[in-house]
């Protein structure tokens, strides 16, 4: 036998590869993934600075900052994924790579691989940028806020995939996508945060998927969540990917419906 | 069952397949096939085709019997089989914004001991299409890309549903030679098809498929054996059929009339076609549109269909 046996790392790595070049190609893609999350919090911004923050603790910077990357999540992770899975689903692509050596778990790797990548370089410029133009100090607690916004990651990825097993086409997964970045946009502490909503409205809004994410960057830079009150939030936002993961291998599709 | 992976490559027992809404596409199919043959699934659409090569790729689980594949369970040992097969599935499935050699190389970056892919592109002579986008192609270029991607990991068992679909005659002859090619160097081929002179010119043994079911199984020349030969022509001006000799003593099988055309199946032809032109010599008439062949693959796949269909209207049987 010629050539060499290939690894999970390797069969990744060449699918990633191939989906990293798509994406590029996509002009569609770059806007709604790259262009519209870096604009929004600016389009957001005249509101915020109309709230009343004072009572809450919170700066303009503070809402913006995890709103952005909530933002980020939901448009170049969470829509984005739902889009390229479908589409590679129904032009056959997912059921061709079934055939081969891949396993399911790499096929989905691979498909997210630029996704995850956009989301992550994308919060990182969103955390890096708001800090510098909105006056913000420097994180208090980092490590809450990585852990937050690698959380967010792996949870979008997974709900894209459960998304995009009851998505028939490309042009649907616009609305199928949509009620998840509606309640994330509303109730997650995107735009509104938590903390300036009555107490009983809020502690229902913490438990939608994206609330955590937003909770633990948020704390990352407040510094005011203890250990003890971030693992409400991890508890969260793994409980959800968990249901993700157990609905993706219940209801993903890998072939169009005949 | 002691059969060795160098006796049989392929193994199929009582072989079920049922969709979710019930419906039963594969209905207890037995076969197998042998080290460096090349085996051939006929059928109509619809028959079970696809349906059961998709059961021995390991797309899906059966609702019964067993498959293996070089002594494997395709579907729960997909790690033991998949390095060792190559598939080519009824329709591509590949990025239409990715050129021809992005493709191929993302493939290759999933498949042990791949093939340089500029090698499998030249044997299936899309070389100088590297360059190309996969949606930029035409159908037959396509067919000709999955193909290449089956064989870059240098498969002991390939798959290969309806193969040449939307190649033209030439490209059809070349995936042909290719085929043989391989199976000469020791690979086992698995083909579906709906088209008769490729099973026949081809396979080195075939089954036909019927709605789910094997309706004939065999090398083509005993598939063909065991279908009658034809004789057909006009009833001469003013004859019925009652005028001909007994068509028993022709050694006749069955016939069928339609308007003036006669058609008669027998298992000795000459003998048939022997006495009818002495009979028809003596009567002195003349038999037009006369036509005497003998059995062929397509009779065979067409008896099939006919007897689905529930026979013509006119269609007698003689108890041979």
């Amino acid at each position: 036998m010629r050539g060499t046996v290939t690894t999970p790392l390797g069969r990744v790595a060449a699918l990633g590869r191939a989906e990293l070049t798509l994406f590029v190609r996509s002009k569609a893609m770059i806007v709604a993934a790259v262009f519209v999350p870096l604009v929004l919090p600016f389009s957001v911004r005249s509101v915020v600075e109309d709230m009343d923050l004072k009572e809450s603790g919170l700066s303009v910077g503070l809402v913006l900052l995890p709103g952005a990357i909530g933002f980020s999540l939901l448009f170049a992770v969470y829509s984005a994924l739902v889009n390229i899975l479908v589409g590679r689903r129904e032009e056959l692509v997912l059921k061709r790579l079934r055939t081969g050596e891949v396993r399911d778990v790499e096929i989905l790797t691979g498909a997210a691989l630029p996704a995850v990548t956009v989301g992550l370089v994308q919060s990182l410029v969103l955390a890096v940028g708001c800090t510098a133009l909105l006056d913000l100090p420097a994180p208090k607690a980092p490590h809450l806020a990585v852990v937050g916004l690698l959380l967010g990651l792996v949870l979008c990825a997974a709900l894209a995939a459960v998304t995009s097993g009851f998505t028939r086409t490309v042009e649907s997964a616009q609305v199928t996508a949509l009620p998840l970045v509606m309640v994330s946009m509303i109730g997650s502490g995107i735009t509104v945060p938590l903390e300036v909503l009555p107490d009983r409205v809020a502690s229902v809004f913490e438990l939608f998927p994206l609330s955590p994410v937003i909770t633990l960057v948020r704390g990352g830079w407040t510094g005011n969540l203890s250990l003890y009150e971030a693992i409400g939030p991890v508890m969260t936002a793994l409980a959800w990917t968990a249901l993700g993961v157990f609905a993706v291998q219940r209801w993903f599709r890998w072939e169009p419906r005949r | 069952m002691n059969t060795s992976e160098h006796e049989h490559v392929i193994e199929v027992t009582d072989l079920r397949r049922v969709y979710g809404g019930g419906f039963e596409a594969v209905r207890g199919i037995t076969f197998s096939v042998a080290r460096g043959e090349i085996f051939a699934l006929l059928g109509t659409n619809g028959a079970g085709k696809t349906s059961t090569v998709e059961l021995l790729e390991g797309l899906a689980r059966p609702a019964g019997g067993r498959v293996r594949v070089l002594g494997h369970d395709p579907y729960a040992e997909r790690a033991a089989v998949r390095p060792r097969t190559g598939v080519m599935l009824q329709e591509g499935g590949f990025p239409s914004e990715l050129t021809v050699a992005e493709t191929a190389r993302m493939w290759a970056g999933c498949v042990s001991g791949a093939r340089p892919e500029g090698e499998v592109l030249e044997l299936v002579g899309l070389a100088g299409k590297s360059g190309v986008r996969v949606k930029q192609l035409s159908g037959g270029e396509r067919r000709r890309l999955d193909l290449a991607l089956a064989l870059l990991g240098e498969p002991e068992v390939l798959f290969l549903d309806e193969p040449t679909t939307g190649l033209d005659a030439e490209g059809r002859r070349d995936t042909w030679e290719l085929v043989r090619g391989l199976r000469d160097a020791g690979t086992s081929v698995l083909l579906t098809t709906h088209y008769l002179e490729e099973a026949e010119g081809l396979a080195d043994r075939l089954a036909i498929l019927h709605e789910g079911r094997i309706a004939a199984a065999g090398t083509p020349a005993e598939v063909t054996a065991a279908q009658p030969s034809r004789i057909s022509f006009e009833l001469p001006e003013g004859y019925f059929l009652g005028d001909l000799p007994p068509l028993a003593e022709l050694g006749v099988s069955g016939h069928e009339v339609d308007g003036r055309v006669v058609r008669l199946r027998t298992r000795q032809l000459q003998q048939a076609a022997t006495r009818l032109l002495v009979w028809a010599e003596r009567a002195g008439v003349e038999l037009r549109g006369l036509d005497v062949r003998s059995a062929s693959l397509e009779e065979a796949f067409l008896g099939i269909a006919r007897e689905a269909s529930g026979g013509s209207v006119d269609a007698k049987e003689y108890v041979a």
